[in-house]
């Protein structure tokens, strides 16, 4: 770890003043993920602007019938929220597959979206990665690439977006709310929040600099049946390699996204089509353009028969 | 005190305290967070200084140059130490790597330096800061391209053989000729290596994390080069081990040549990731089975070979060894071979061999069972000896195989498996039951005690064992309690010191029989100061119980003897030849539930049942913890555990405990055991045996057989994770 220097901000315009005045600055909340890479020297913030006293943490009702879930309301509030839990079940069931309670106690709804991928080579500063540093290659793609996505890939990184709760974010089409350095606010569909890599792996979302994310809109309720199904070699702690996010209405039709495939969640509109017609036939329109490498071309078998189960268990 | 006849009755078969569910008596320690591990050593009178370790960022090649410059002058940094400063290193008799390497790299993350400094963080930024040019060369990472070049070891044992195998198997009317594969594994344990080393003149105290303190304490100054005598280690706490801790490691030379250096004490401990690369792990293995048997199940012919690799100078893997003698057959052959892999050491983990060896094997005698149409419990009873196989005219000391798979097929509801695999769903869960021998041999080692008592009664042990979480401190105070007729409040038990008699250590499930077996010997050595003291005419037919010492009509208070001087007494148990006459194992039977996903292929574990046959049992509850805890381990040997080797990078990618996966709550719902009521008179004065791996020997294979039970995909490479069983699974409607 770097040494860095540290403040605590008490205003969002405190806080976008020190990030646009000081170079190499970032932003911490939970900071579940960024400590860990700050350790491991993978991120190397020369300062960090503590969000955590913003106030940005209560769920509140829009105008529209859906909820602002402000950017610090910690993940195992977010899951426990009875609004949450009885309108969009969903989303209340991908953040409880996600890592332990501890963490949950500690991860806010905004750091969960932007944490990082847990390809094992971009961890290990010895090893080239062009997300950690651009240029050097990528050791995955030869290497051990079992957990890592098979669409949305190119030649430079195949990492894969390790977040439950950001598809099921991506499912009830969320929209991302931000403020920018100039203290103007944008609000950013979550279909749009994440890059793929193409040549640039190490830009992984549309943010500027010291852009804050202040908090995350969930449209009205979809209704309908809600399942979040994670598919993972060990029964907790452990992060997808898929996991399927799904709300499917009594007449068939709804919405699917898939998670552990993809450098961010994987959805498709047109696919929502498909889902009446059956598994096979959404899974095919989802990995049509799949790059898998031979480690990981299990998860497109994987895709198609959970994608089953699931639409079997809203049906039943 | 030599053991070489077998026990006969002694104050042991009291059973007043050894064999009684009793808690573990460190347990207060360890709840309130008094018992003081490795790393958290604190003395006001030290200032700490903290060493943060450099790894090799190659897995082979040379060192061109070390830049340590910007490191020195990194704030707070009081010293960088590398190899090139202390010169070349005699390497421990048990270490195969180089601990702290020269400009040789031998695997990936060896210790190349290490960086001291004021604080931790200030050490570990500074010793990012260390310049390392590399010249790369190729190695050999790949165990299945690296097989055809594997030799016959040089160390004997390698190869066995009874009977005509060959022939035998040919005109077998059944046969099976499958082969297998194990993973490279991670001991993965809580507590990662830790030490801190103090200087005084030419004296070298070292505050670690071992097994085996004498071990350590000679390679230690066989490293430094240094006098034995002028090294004391210590290590009364360790935060689990499974071998990982055996052998000296990095850390403590390390802290040594760093508070050198530094002139002051030096922590360091090994980050996370340096678990998997800079210290040992179970090495891979590919293992060849073959099985002949007649029609009625009696095997005729049975060979097993296992390939595996190390680093030059290294030793097999010894998969082989537990079919040399589980099962009857009088044509036989076993075989290993060893490959030269540039991957880091590999070393002992908890069974080492027999786990992998009996992954392989109970998937084997399962296949050869459906082959046969016979029940896998009958035919593994059909096949049961109570002689060496390969050896007849040898006994087993103690066998009870047998009882082992009986009970369990009882306790474990056995009938209702479905005979047919893939035979039982409920929901969207695939259901099956699998079953595996357990078999373990029982080693013996020497161990030494000494044991004291005041004038208050309180009798204190001293012995070099160390207690990795296994139980030893209450398993030692219930021995000498049970000798000298005391409560086990009235008994202390210091551990883990070098200062105290050599033990047995830890490992190889050899530690609890046998330092509890050193403990006998000392206390019956006080038990004869005592008598003298008090004036009987010799220990004999003395009665210690309650706090005194009876003769007939006489009686005196047993704290009397030391009321003019503390008393003390110190023996050594010697093994004689009794292990060389008779094979001495432990035996069990695991049985395993799964349910499989059908969608998904997920595999989840719903119950598990070990039976065991391992002599006396000197603590039921320590002893059951050490089996389900061996039960945790196998089934994530069965369904998650394997080191990813990067075969062109050559070092194991998935090095922390997010990415190497063992088991967690979830993954284990139900565990029972259950423990034969026998005594092995031929193994210690205690009768008992080691429990601790047994309890993980066969467990994998059970699954691996359950899953198959469940899916009828037969599985032969460890882990079985999802992607080895979704193609197999039937079509979704």
């Amino acid at each position: 770890m770097r040494a860095f220097s540290y403040q605590r901000a008490s205003s969002i315009e405190e806080a976008a003043k020190a990030a646009v005045g000081t170079e190499g600055a970032k932003f911490i909340a939970g900071g579940t993920n960024l400590l860990d890479l700050m350790k491991l020297e993978i991120e190397t913030p020369t300062h960090l602007i503590d969000v955590n006293g913003l106030g940005l943490d209560r769920v509140e009702p829009t105008p529209e019938g859906g909820l602002r879930i402000g950017a610090l309301v910690r993940n195992t509030d977010l899951a426990a929220d009875e609004r949450i839990r009885r309108d969009y079940a969903l989303l209340s069931r991908a953040l409880l597959a996600g890592a332990s309670a501890q963490l949950r106690n500690r991860a806010t709804t905004a750091g969960n979206l932007l944490q990082r991928t847990r390809c094992p080579y971009f961890y290990d500063t010895n090893q080239p990665c062009n997300k950690r540093q651009p240029g050097s290659g990528c050791a995955a793609l030869a290497g051990f690439s079992r957990q890592l996505a098979v669409v949305g890939v190119s030649d430079a990184c195949i990492a894969s977006h390790p977040s439950d709760m950001a598809v099921a974010m991506r499912v009830l089409d969320a929209a991302v709310e931000t403020v920018r350095a100039d203290g103007t606010r944008r609000s950013i569909p979550i279909a749009e929040l994440h890059r793929l890599p193409g040549d640039t792996p190490h830009i992984e979302h549309v943010l500027e600099r010291s852009e804050l994310i202040t908090a995350v809109v969930l449209p009205k309720p979809l209704g309908g049946k809600q399942i979040y199904r994670k598919v993972r070699d060990r029964a907790s702690y452990a992060f997808a390699l898929v996991s399927i996010g799904a709300v499917v209405q009594p007449d068939g039709t709804g919405r699917v996204a898939i998670g552990g495939i993809a450098p961010k969640p994987w959805r498709e509109e047109a696919v929502d089509n498909e889902l009446a017609n059956g598994a096979k036939a959404a899974a095919a329109k989802l990995l049509a353009n799949a790059r898998p490498t031979e480690q990981n071309a299990f998860k497109l078998t994987l895709v198609e028969r959970t994608l089953s189960a699931v639409l079997a268990e809203a049906r039943g | 005190m030599r053991f070489d006849k077998p026990a006969t009755t002694n104050p042991i078969d009291q059973l007043k305290v050894v064999g009684q569910p009793i808690h573990r008596v460190d347990g207060p320690l360890k709840t309130t967070g008094r018992a003081v591990y490795a790393y958290e050593w604190h003395d006001p009178n030290n200032r700490y200084a903290y060493g943060y370790v450099v790894g090799s960022a190659i897995a082979k090649g040379r060192i061109k140059s070390i830049d340590v410059t910007a490191a020195r002058r990194a704030p707070g940094v009081i010293a960088v130490v590398t190899s090139d400063g202390v010169g070349e290193l005699k390497k421990g008799k048990y270490n195969t790597a180089k601990l702290f390497g020269g400009r040789e790299i031998q695997h990936y993350h060896q210790a190349i330096a290490v960086v001291v400094a004021e604080t931790f963080e200030e050490a570990r930024a500074a010793a990012a800061l260390v310049k390392v040019d590399y010249i790369e060369e190729k190695g050999a990472f790949d165990l299945a391209a690296a097989k055809d070049t594997a030799v016959k070891p040089e160390e004997g044992g390698s190869d066995s053989a009874a009977g005509d195998f060959d022939a035998a198997f040919e005109t077998a009317p059944v046969k099976l000729d499958q082969v297998y594969t194990t993973p490279d594994q991670s001991h993965a344990m809580m507590e990662p290596h830790a030490s801190i080393a103090a200087w005084n003149g030419e004296e070298l105290t070292v505050w670690t994390s071992s097994q085996m303190i004498d071990w350590w304490r000679t390679d230690l100054a066989t490293t430094l080069g240094i006098d034995k005598a002028k090294v004391h280690v210590m290590s009364p706490f360790v935060g689990g081990g499974f071998g990982a801790k055996l052998f000296l490691r990095a850390d403590a030379v390390l802290a040594a040549l760093a508070a050198r250096e530094a002139k002051r004490p030096v922590k360091v401990a090994l980050p996370r990731p340096f678990l998997m690369n800079n210290t040992t792990h179970r090495p891979a293995t590919i293992q060849r089975i073959r099985i002949g048997a007649e029609r009625d199940g009696r095997i005729t012919a049975i060979a097993h070979e296992s390939w595996s690799g190390d680093l030059p100078g290294g030793g097999p893997e010894v998969a082989v060894q537990q079919t040399r003698l589980l099962y009857a057959g009088e044509n036989r052959m076993t075989a290993m071979r060893l490959a030269t892999l540039d991957l880091p050491e590999g070393n002992a983990m908890r069974a080492p061999g027999e786990a992998p060896g009996m992954m392989a094997l109970e998937i084997a005698i399962d296949e050869m069972a459906e082959r046969l149409g016979h029940d896998p419990v009958e035919f593994r009873i059909v096949n049961d000896t109570q002689v060496d196989p390969e050896n007849p005219e040898r006994p087993f000391s103690h066998r009870n195989l047998v009882a082992c798979l009986r009970t369990g097929a009882e306790r474990f509801g056995w009938q209702d498996r479905s005979k047919q695999p893939g035979g039982r769903r409920e929901g969207n869960w695939l259901v099956g039951m699998g079953v595996a021998s357990a078999f373990r041999n029982n080693l013996l080692v020497p161990s030494g005690a000494r044991v004291r008592l005041d004038r208050e009664g309180i009798v204190t042990v001293e012995t070099d064992m160390t207690d990795i979480g296994t139980g030893s401190y209450t398993i030692i105070a219930q021995t000498a309690a049970e000798m000298l007729g005391v409560p086990i409040d009235k008994v202390a038990v210091r551990l883990g010191d070098s200062r105290f008699p050599v033990s047995s250590g830890s490992g190889g499930q050899f530690g609890g029989n046998c330092s509890t077996a050193g403990v006998y010997a000392a206390c019956i050595k006080l038990r004869e100061a005592v008598a003298q003291r008090l004036g009987f005419n010799n220990a004999e037919g003395l009665v210690f119980a309650r706090g005194e010492v009876r003769a007939g009509e006489r009686s005196m208070s047993l704290a009397q003897a030391a009321s003019d001087e503390v008393l003390v007494a110190e023996d050594r148990i010697e093994f004689g030849k009794l292990a060389e006459t008779h094979q001495q194992s432990t035996f069990g039977a695991h049985f395993v539930e799964v349910g499989v996903d059908v969608a998904t292929g997920e595999t989840r574990i719903r119950r598990m049942l070990a039976v065991c046959a391992a002599g006396r049992i000197l603590n039921p509850i320590t002893a059951r913890s050490q089996v389900i805890g061996a039960m945790t381990m196998g089934v994530g040997a069965a369904l998650s555990e394997e080191l990813v080797v990067d075969k062109e990078r050559g070092f194991f990618v998935n090095h922390d405990l997010a990415a190497y996966e063992v088991p967690v709550h979830a993954d284990v719902p139900h565990q029972e055991v259950a423990f034969l009521d026998e005594t092995d008179p031929i193994s210690s004065p205690m009768k008992a045996k080691g429990i601790a791996e047994l309890g993980l020997c066969g467990v994998a294979a059970a699954a691996a057989n359950a899953i198959y039970n469940a899916t009828g995909i037969r599985v032969r490479d460890y882990p079985i994770t999802l992607d080895k069983l979704i193609k197999g699974l039937p079509e979704l409607s």
